[in-house]
């Protein structure tokens, strides 16, 4: 390689480090935003915006889902099995809803702790689980052992 | 011949097009036996999914249009790298050949996935950052495009073509690893993790296989559309003038 195209391969490799370098530090300072959701966990411990749409995470409970009649209001529980927060969603559920299934819901907590959400879409997973939320639930699993 | 001399010689305008001349019927014909194959696969040998029932059949197009969009673009920055440093015409080429085979690759992504979003999640779009980061790199191949049908100059097009497909190459990993690092709706990888196998294989096999018919069929693409610019920006000279497929 002739000393030119050495000095053009290194400012190559300089521009890449340089715009990596760039984009990751952006991207650690806007890591709260990056994410779709909020685990149940962080809602009930106080770390979702109030009074503000946003989107909650989790599995459905089993056996919470309680549908009323002549209604389409739907009353289920979401968790990442340490917290459970309450859901309340009147519209239609997408295919993919049922117990046990994960799912993000968009909508804003009430005074009463209850999530009303305003949206609810169906997360697919081949293992029937979010990744994140098993992360959570071995968070979960490693602070109750520690405690 | 060493590698030097091979890198030389297939450089050369004239060497690239008796090779691609000859490669493109091989791979335009291994590209339809396999795409009938794999769609034959894919929509009736493959069983439906216990979940999802046949709508996951959109998998087979869906996820090997995602992996080519990714795969074009290495290809183009990689291209944009020996544009940059060797100031390789043919280079330039290849990268103008590739675009716009690249975004088609992504929209097809982006639009396969958009139509599954509806009845399976509840959504056609979410701005999740696995949706967003492949939506940026239909950008990328645009606005690659862009630059270089607005400066007229040919090396000055290919040199800031060359650049902005280099500072995009850093959307790659983020496109990868958004599912991992961040909360998405987008589910996690199925098939690049093999420790435990989340896709039953009479699934996997005709994916892998519309994967390598879409390679083969972006192969036979790429060289024909490069061949042609390369044909044309060459058109004053004697090798293209004396060509046989070449009419004045």
């Amino acid at each position: 390689m002739t000393p030119k195209r050495k000095q053009r391969l290194l400012l190559v490799l300089l521009l890449i480090a340089g715009i990596g370098l760039a984009v990751t530090l952006a991207i650690l300072a806007l890591q709260e935003n990056m994410n779709l959701f909020y685990s149940t966990t962080q809602v009930s411990n106080g770390e979702a915006p109030e009074n503000r749409l946003f989107r909650l995470g989790g599995m459905v409970v089993d056996g919470s889902v309680n549908r009323t009649e002549g209604d389409i209001t739907v009353r289920f529980e979401l968790t990442d099995t340490a917290q459970h927060v309450p859901v309340m969603f009147s519209g239609i559920l997408p295919d993919l809803f049922r117990e046990g299934q994960g799912i993000v819901a968009q909508g804003m907590l009430n005074e009463d702790g209850v999530f009303v959400a305003s949206e609810v879409l169906a997360k697919h997973d081949e293992n029937y689980m979010p990744p994140e939320i098993t992360e959570s639930i071995e968070r979960a699993k490693n602070t109750n052992t520690a405690q | 011949m060493t590698i030097k001399q091979t890198f030389h010689k297939l450089g050369s305008p004239r060497s690239f097009d008796r090779l691609a001349s000859i490669l493109i019927p091989w791979f335009l014909s291994i590209s339809v036996l396999l795409f009938a194959t794999g769609l034959y696969g894919g929509l009736v040998y493959a069983p439906a999914d216990y979940q999802q029932g046949d709508s996951f059949r959109i998998i087979y197009v869906h996820v090997p249009a995602a992996w080519m969009s990714m795969f074009c673009y290495v290809l183009l920055a990689a291209s944009g790298a020996v544009t940059l440093i060797w100031r390789m015409k043919l280079a330039d080429v290849v990268a103008r050949a590739i675009a716009p085979l690249g975004a088609s690759f992504t929209f097809i992504a982006l639009f396969t996935g958009s139509i599954w979003g509806k009845p399976m999640w509840g959504t056609y779009w979410v701005w999740d950052a696995r949706l967003t980061s492949e939506l940026i790199l239909l950008f990328l191949y645009f606005g690659f495009m862009a630059l270089q049908a607005a400066i007229d100059d040919r090396k000055n097009a290919a040199k800031a073509g060359a650049l902005l497909a280099l500072v995009g190459v850093i959307n790659l990993p983020i496109i990868h690893f958004s599912v991992e690092w961040w909360n998405t709706l987008h589910q996690g990888a199925t098939v690049t993790k093999f420790d435990s196998p989340s896709i039953a294989t009479s699934m996997l096999i005709p994916l892998l296989i519309m994967f390598a018919a879409f390679k083969t069929y972006f192969f036979a693409i790429m060289l024909i559309r490069a061949r042609a610019e390369l044909l044309w920006s060459e058109r004053k000279a004697k090798w293209v003038c004396e060509h046989p497929e070449v009419r004045q």
